[in-house]
């Protein structure tokens, strides 16, 4: 018989033992093809992720009975990068994954790392500006997933109207419209939230449809080594950012404001004007619905009213590594190629706030589109729009956000700022051996 | 290590030599081998490479020379070492001035003690949270409180000039408890023969902390110092819970602009980074510990 001792140290044992066989059973999942009745995707952890998949997964798995798909979430940001990294790196990467478009998918090593879907049915209904920021000279790697969206700058209508303001067109319009709204009182006129580093982005990056009117070859030149952020066009979105805070036009928590804070001020009138993309939108829907019409959309206004044009951001995408192979290879490409149905398309508009236009053919805004969004359409109507640098270039320099914060909180001038991140392009340039650098 | 075979037999029969074979060294070493040696060995070659995880190139001293042009690294090593010697400073001389107070006889002496070192209990990224809400320059208590005294309170971690300080401060209220303890140790430590002898000759409060406790206590001193000095060398979770670095890089500190470049993807650049803090923190440490401790060797 066995003595309590005894007995506790075999229950031990066994536990130990089913433990272990449960974590093998879990690596084992990971690797091999199976039979692909259950597919893994891994997102993002967003909780609007979150409710997206589940109700994509839902509408799938009616249509396909005999697949199951998991959803598995990672953390957002710098740290999600490098879990995906980290995985794609060590082939333990889940069948499906959702991420980045453009320059951040560059330094996943796409040719190496992923499946190409440049042979699938569906590619040719995709946009063919969406195309581009998912390819290699070797392949097609994505589809889009949600919409696409613009950085702008978000004004509160009420207070425009009630101060008899114009939508500007130039900055110097926009200045003295900020200069006005700071005479008037109580509204802050522009809306700063460095305390959420990456809002501070958006003068730079949000400037760049001005940087291509003026000049077109601006991106192939920087991604060349030849064009530079010290040198104008592109060093005004540094100077614009330095002249907002010099004139002190900013709200007076600019340093420490959050994202949420900054939407706040916008719907509800504390500002007046908030450059940012407008994914914003999800935000005003779920907490101030009644500004829904209230919260409006004009481009970051450049020197000249001439072209006044609109930088888009294409929509992020959903791979399938090259790990995942076999009948669950087939079963991921059916779950993509439901992605990209009118169907996936409504269910999206259904359950995420809409931020932009749909990449897909046949696929349709609802009607009722925030004021914001509905802003957007006549620079898509009259291509009067330019991408964002991260989708014409691989190049983008991870510290944007840090240097940004310094020139906008005074504490670094324009150009220094700009010369630090001609620096910091340089190191990434390397890091992805670009040649002529 | 391992031993010559001629050698054993003699060995094993010499004083103080352990009668355990020299396998027995084994599991500790096979772990002490893959878990440390390997990595520093690894370190040392990836810190030479352009490295993306997928593959490493060769570089030579590459991130060297780029991790010396970074340009939040020179104001970098400057808040490492404002941040290490404030912190370093400020806990000996307060975790000392605590340390006689709670050591002599005072009402609810024990409960004071455990306040003082509940702090060094929370978790840091805890502390680093909550002083950011306390800190905010708007609604947070602190400056909610001044102002009830008509006192406008600084953006004390939005401004540039006050930020890493400020988040000193935060890690010396964090800290100064295991200090306090070292001191109440060392105090406790001192035989009250010393202070008999100079209540004799007439010696008042402040001559027996003068020439009594205060020389008596330069071990707990050193142990200190070179504690909160290499804490506050490669100090990274209260900084980055607090500020991340900002405004801007005015907090930057060398563990914080490494942690930057393993997030922004450079892993051989972030890699030469900790060889240099290591060596760094080598440099500086070394010297110091021989130093401090050379007056407890003589004695």
């Amino acid at each position: 018989m066995f003595s309590r001792q005894s007995q506790r140290t075999a229950f031990a044992v066994g536990a130990g033992a089913v433990a272990l066989g449960l974590t093998l059973a879990g690596c084992s999942t990971g690797g091999n093809s199976g039979d692909g009745s259950t597919i893994t995707v891994l997102v993002d952890n967003q909780e609007a992720t979150i409710a997206l998949w589940d109700a994509l997964v839902e509408e799938f798995e009616d249509q396909n009975p005999d697949i199951t798909v998991t959803v598995e979430s990672r953390p957002q940001g710098a740290e999600g990068d490098n879990l995906v990294k980290t995985r794609l790196s060590t082939g333990e990467m889940s069948d499906v994954f959702g991420y980045n478009s453009g320059s951040l998918l560059q330094a996943l090593n796409p040719d190496q790392t992923l499946a190409n879907l440049s042979d699938e049915p569906w590619v040719d209904s995709l946009d063919e500006g969406f195309q581009t920021v998912v390819s290699t000279d070797n392949g097609m790697y994505g589809i889009p997933l949600g919409q696409s969206m613009g950085g702008a700058v978000l004004y509160n209508k009420d207070v425009y109207a009630d101060l008899g303001l114009k939508v500007p067109t130039t900055w110097d319009e926009f200045i003295s419209n900020s200069e006005k709204i700071k005479a008037a009182g109580d509204v802050a006129p522009i809306i700063q939230t460095y305390a959420d580093t990456w809002t501070s982005q958006l003068f730079v990056l949000g400037d760049f449809a001005n940087v291509l009117a003026d000049d077109p070859n601006w991106a192939e030149d920087y991604t060349a080594n030849k064009a530079k952020y010290v040198d104008q066009p592109a060093l005004a979105g540094f100077e614009h950012l330095e002249e907002v805070h010099e004139k002190g036009l900013l709200n007076e928590d600019f340093a420490s404001a959050t994202y949420d804070d900054g939407v706040r001020m916008v719907a509800t009138g504390e500002g007046a004007q908030y450059p940012m993309l407008t994914f914003a939108a999800g935000p005003i829907i779920q907490n101030y619905p009644d500004a829904l019409q209230t919260v409006g959309l004009f481009p970051l206004p450049g020197e000249s009213a001439d072209s006044n044009p609109l930088t888009v951001w294409q929509p992020n995408a959903v791979y399938i590594p090259k790990s995942t192979e076999g009948a669950k290879l087939e079963s991921a490409k059916k779950l993509l190629a439901f992605l990209v149905t009118p169907e996936s398309c409504a269910i999206q508009s259904e359950v995420q706030a809409p931020q932009g236009p749909f990449v897909v053919e046949g696929c349709d805004l609802p009607d009722d589109v925030p004021a914001l969004v509905a802003d957007m359409q006549p620079y898509f109507d009259a291509g009067n729009t330019g991408q964002a640098l991260e989708f014409l270039s691989p190049i983008k320099g991870p510290a944007l956000e840090q240097i940004t914060v310094a020139v906008g909180s005074g504490i670094t001038s324009a150009d220094e700022g700009a010369k630090q991140y001609d620096a910091d392009v340089k190191k990434q340039a390397q890091q992805l051996g670009i040649d002529g650098w | 290590m391992t031993t010559t075979a001629p050698r054993l037999p003699r060995r094993r029969r010499g004083p103080g030599i352990s009668p355990y074979p020299t396998w027995f060294y084994i599991p500790a070493g096979v772990f002490y081998i893959a878990l440390f040696l390997i990595p520093t060995g690894a370190s040392l070659y990836f810190s030479l490479t352009r490295w993306n995880l997928f593959d490493a190139t060769f570089i030579g001293f590459d991130n060297f020379v780029q991790f010396f042009q970074e340009p939040a690294l020179l104001q970098g090593f400057t808040n490492t070492f404002i941040y290490a010697f404030v912190t370093s400073g400020s806990k000996v001389v307060l975790g000392l001035l605590l340390g006689v107070l709670l050591s002599s006889q005072i009402v609810a002496r024990g409960f004071l003690r455990s306040v003082v070192f509940f702090p060094v209990l929370v978790s840091t990224i805890g502390v680093g949270i909550t002083f950011k809400v306390l800190l905010d320059p708007f609604d947070g208590l602190v400056n909610t409180v001044l102002a009830t005294f008509g006192i406008e309170g600084p953006g004390w971690l939005t401004d540039p000039s006050l930020a890493l300080l400020s988040v000193a401060m935060v890690d010396v209220w964090k800290g100064v408890g295991l200090a306090t303890l070292i001191y109440i140790a060392g105090m406790v430590a001192i035989p009250q023969d010393y202070f008999e002898a100079a209540k004799v000759d007439g010696a008042n409060a402040w001559n027996n902390f003068w020439h009594i406790t205060l020389p008596l206590l330069r071990p707990a001193t050193a142990t200190v110092v070179l504690l909160s000095l290499i804490g506050g060398l490669r100090s990274f979770d209260l900084i980055w819970a607090m500020t991340r670095g900002g405004p801007g890089f005015t907090s930057d500190v060398v563990a914080s602009v490494i942690y930057k470049q393993y997030q922004g993807g450079f892993f051989g650049l972030s890699t030469a980074g900790n060889v240099v803090l290591f060596i760094v923190v080598a440099a500086l440490v070394v010297p110091l510990s021989l130093w401090l401790n050379r007056g407890e060797k003589e004695s």
